[in-house]
Order: C-alpha cells, then structure tokens, then sequence
C-alpha cells in the first residue's frame, strides 16, 4: 500500500511539475527557447525559402471548412457583403516608403499566383483548396519596405470576444513565394467563411496564421504594442505558439 | 561489472519521463479534435474512420483541456526524446549491447524456439540461459527502441506544416498529414501497451530488485 501511494506521489508531483512549468518565468522561457529551435531546426533542414507541398485538382477537398470567424457580425462588414465588396481597401502601412490603398481591381491587376495546398488547423483536421491572389512580395515591393522592416502585421475586419483578430509573420514568411494575399478559393470568389474578400495564406504554418477579412497590412520593427504584444490575436488571448509551423 | 551501465540507466529514466510527459500531452492534443483521418485531409465526421473517446482530466497535462500549453509542452519534450534516443541508438550500436542483447539469431525465430519461449513465460519462470534478455524479450525491446519510439518521432514530424515543406517526403511516406497523425496517435498506444506489459513483467520477475538494478546498477 505505501509503494502504491508513493508512486501515485511521484506521478502527481511530475503532472503538476508539468503544469507548473508554463506558468513559471523560466518555464515561459524554455518554452519559447523550444519554438524558436523548431523555427531554426525546420528552416535548417529545409532552408528559408522551402515551399509547402501543391497537390492536384483531384486532391481538393469536397468542401472548405470555415473556422474561427465565419460570419463578422459588425454593420460595416454586413454592408460591405452587401455592396459586393466593391469599396474594400486593403492599407498598406507601417514601416515603408510608399503606404498603399488598394481596391479589390488593384489586387487582381497584379501577377497572380495560383496554389493548391493543405491548410493545417492547429485542432488537428486538414483541408486542401486552391487559392489564387498575388505574392505579398509583390505588394510588399510597390509599397518599398524600410530597412528597420522586420515583421508584417496582418489587421482583420472581425472580431473574437470582442477583440480584433491579427496575425504577424516575419519577413522569411512574408517574402516566401508561397504567401499570397488570396481573393480566390477553388477558381471562385473567396467564401465569407473562409475571409472574403481578402485572406492570407501562410503555407507553412498553421491555420490561425492566415489572418481572414484583411483590411491592413502593416510593417514593423517589433510586435510589442500591438494587441498584447505576443504577435497575434490566439497568441494573446490563449498562448498559442508564435511560430506555428509544429 | 553492472548488470546495467550508467548511460542507459539515464536514458531509461529520462526516457519514461519524457514519454509519459509526451503522452499525457497528446492526450491532451487529442481531445482538441476527437476524429482520426486517412490520407491528406479530413475534417467531417463522415470522413473520419475512428472517433475517439475524450480523455478525462487525470489522463491529460494540463489536468484541464488547455491545447496551448499541451502543445508548448509536447514539442518542448520531443526535443530531449528524440536526441535521447538518437544517443541511445548511437551507444548501443557502437558497444555492442544492440549485437549481444537485442539482436535476434535465425535459430531464435524457430517456432520450437519461440514456442517454448512463451510457454516459460505463461509459468512466469523469467530465468535466462546465457544470453542477458530472452527472445520474447529481445523481441519487444526491439520492436519499441527500434519502431515504435522512431515512429513517434517521424510521423511527429511528419505532422508539422514547417517541417512537411522541409522534408515533404517524409509525410508522403505515412500517405498524407492525417495518415501521419492517425499513425501517431495508434503508436502512442501501442507504446503504452509495451509500458503495461513492461511493469507488469518486472513485478512479477522481482520488482524489488529490478527497479534497483535499474537505478543503481545492480551485479551482472
Ligand atoms: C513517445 C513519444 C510521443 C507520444 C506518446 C506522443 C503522443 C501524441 C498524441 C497521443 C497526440 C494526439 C494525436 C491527435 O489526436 O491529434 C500527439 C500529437 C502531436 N504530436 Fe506527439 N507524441 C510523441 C512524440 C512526438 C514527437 C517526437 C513529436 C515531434 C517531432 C510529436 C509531435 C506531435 C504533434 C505536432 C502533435 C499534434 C498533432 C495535431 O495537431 O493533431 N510527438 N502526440
């Protein structure tokens, strides 16, 4: 009887020591130290510029799955599915020399890059569509980006709980060829419950990265300042990983 | 000389925690979307091919449902598992303990052979003749430290987004990301199956002194 209590000790103190851990200043910092070596091991082996698997037509799913933010409740983005989008602009803002306003005809007037790729839910599920809108590279060039340019800030038209939704990536990501501002899911107009007008598409990482309902992309030398300062609206609100490519 | 040498009465160790930490996390993981998938995508019920039950909270790190700090926990402790085991390959194939105790000779796999072998065990006689581990033995440490612990390590990988544009042949191995994720998720319990059998076997052949041999070393 005392071993068993023992070992239920032993088992106890280890689930709490685990649990106790995050909460700790150190553990926050080994924690973080462990998504920055999956950031480096993963760009190590397959070097900054790896691309995201493309599938074939026939491998696309039957249907896209919306998640988070499906339908935006405010009147601005009601009235704006209602006028088809026609007065969307998307800023573009921050730390360059030449900010942008873009209309929806400004963004499908650019090279378009076409793709179709797996999209990973941190939940666990996937889906496969193909999107079509220009390489952020591109939008990213017109607007001349400063040198103290270090990572890009996605703004979004909807809110969660009441707190906008944004994302940021930095500029290994947003240069990538494979991240793209898309209007386009499977050759049709972007779904409301997959970000329309405007989503992003950050191949490489998980699905909370590809901010929906763009409305602003903003160039900046750090992410202090912005929402809580973590880099995105669920690294705020429930400590999901920055770097989201594990 | 010890029946166990230093280096592997570490690993062993840090071996189980990390595993029972990893897990109990993925447990965790799991709850987060309770449907396993074949092939590349799945999200619906009707294309999932097993509905898994939710864990409850003692099964589970965090003892609550918390996805963010399973997830910060699980890949924290992928990194001392997978070089721990990376080491422990490296150790026992370079001293030999992998050539004299786990590899198997073609006389073993005799059915006789494998036969008699479980009929000793079902009379719970666990006394070995010459060789350190018997074949039932060799057998099951073989199958988890060569298959089963890699396999975690590989679809693991095989799961990440980051990693799948690194290596993207490595998830065409496992037939697309929710293959790879259905394949972690069975190994995870066909592990915890060998730990079950494992403890079970080293009560009944001595705790005692087995678990001290383990740690301390013990007299070969
Ligand atoms: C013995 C070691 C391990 C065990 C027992 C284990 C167990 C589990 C379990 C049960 C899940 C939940 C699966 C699901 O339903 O989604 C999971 C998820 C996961 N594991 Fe592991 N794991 C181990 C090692 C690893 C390693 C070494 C890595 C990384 C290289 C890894 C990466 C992941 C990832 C990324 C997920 C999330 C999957 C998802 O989002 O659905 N695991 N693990």
């Amino acid at each position: 009887m005392r071993r068993r209590a023992v070992i239920a000790g032993i088992g106890a103190l280890f689930t709490s020591a685990c649990s106790r851990l995050s909460d700790s200043k150190a553990g926050e910092a080994l924690l973080s130290a462990a998504e920055d070596w999956h950031r480096k091991a993963h760009r190590l082996l397959g070097g900054r510029g790896a691309l995201a698997r493309e599938f074939d037509r026939a491998d696309i799913s039957p249907f896209f799955r919306g998640n988070g933010s499906t339908d935006p409740d405010s009147a601005e983005y009601k009235a704006a599915v209602q006028n088809g989008f026609a007065d969307w602009r998307l800023a573009v803002r921050g730390l360059v020399n030449n900010p942008l306003s873009l209309s929806l005809a400004d963004i499908a007037a650019l090279p378009q890059r076409t793709q179709i790729t797996r999209h990973d839910c941190v939940e666990g599920w996937s889906a496969i569509g193909e999107w079509t809108g220009p390489q952020l590279a591109l939008v990213l060039e017109q607007a001349r980006l400063k040198p103290e340019a270090r990572f890009i800030i996605f703004h979004c038209a909807d809110r969660l709980a009441g707190k906008p939704y944004y994302e940021s990536i930095d500029l290994a990501d947003a240069l990538h060829p494979q991240t793209i501002v898309a209007h386009r899911l499977n050759g049709e107009a972007l779904p409301v419950r997959n970000g329309a007008p405007l989503r992003m598409r950050v191949e490489r990482q998980l699905g909370y990265k590809h901010a929906k309902y763009l409305t602003a992309i903003e160039a900046v030398a750090k992410l202090d300042g912005i929402g809580q300062g973590k880099g995105g609206y669920w690294e705020d609100r429930s400590g999901y990983q920055w770097y989201a490519g594990i | 000389m010890k029946r166990h040498a230093l280096p592997p009465r570490l690993w062993h160790w840090l071996n189980l925690a990390c595993v029972t930490g990893l897990f109990m996390s993925g447990l965790n993981i799991s709850n987060a979307h309770r449907r396993l998938y074949w092939g590349e995508w799945g999200f619906a019920p009707e294309d999932a091919w097993l509905f898994v039950p939710r864990f409850p909270g003692w099964m589970t790190i965090p003892g609550h449902y918390d996805l963010a700090a399973a997830r910060d926990l699980h890949v924290l402790l992928a990194w001392p598992f997978a070089i721990g085991l990376l080491f422990a390959w490296a150790a026992m194939m370079l001293n030999g303990h992998f050539r004299r105790d786990i590899m198997t000779s073609t006389a073993e796999w005799r059915p006789a052979a494998i036969w008699r072998d479980i009929v000793q065990h079902l009379k719970l006689d666990f006394t070995h003749h010459g060789s350190k581990y018997n074949f039932l033995q060799k057998l099951a440490y073989g199958t988890v430290l060569g298959i089963l612990l890699p396999l975690m390590i590989a679809t693991g990988m095989a799961i990440s987004p980051g990693m799948d544009s690194a290596w993207p042949w490595l998830s065409e191995i496992f037939a697309g990301r929710q293959s790879a994720r259905s394949i972690h998720f069975l190994t995870a319990w066909a592990i915890f199956a060998f730990f079950v059998i494992h403890i079970a076997l080293v009560l009944l052949s001595g705790p005692v002194r087995q678990i001290r041999d383990m740690i301390c070393g013990g007299e070969a």
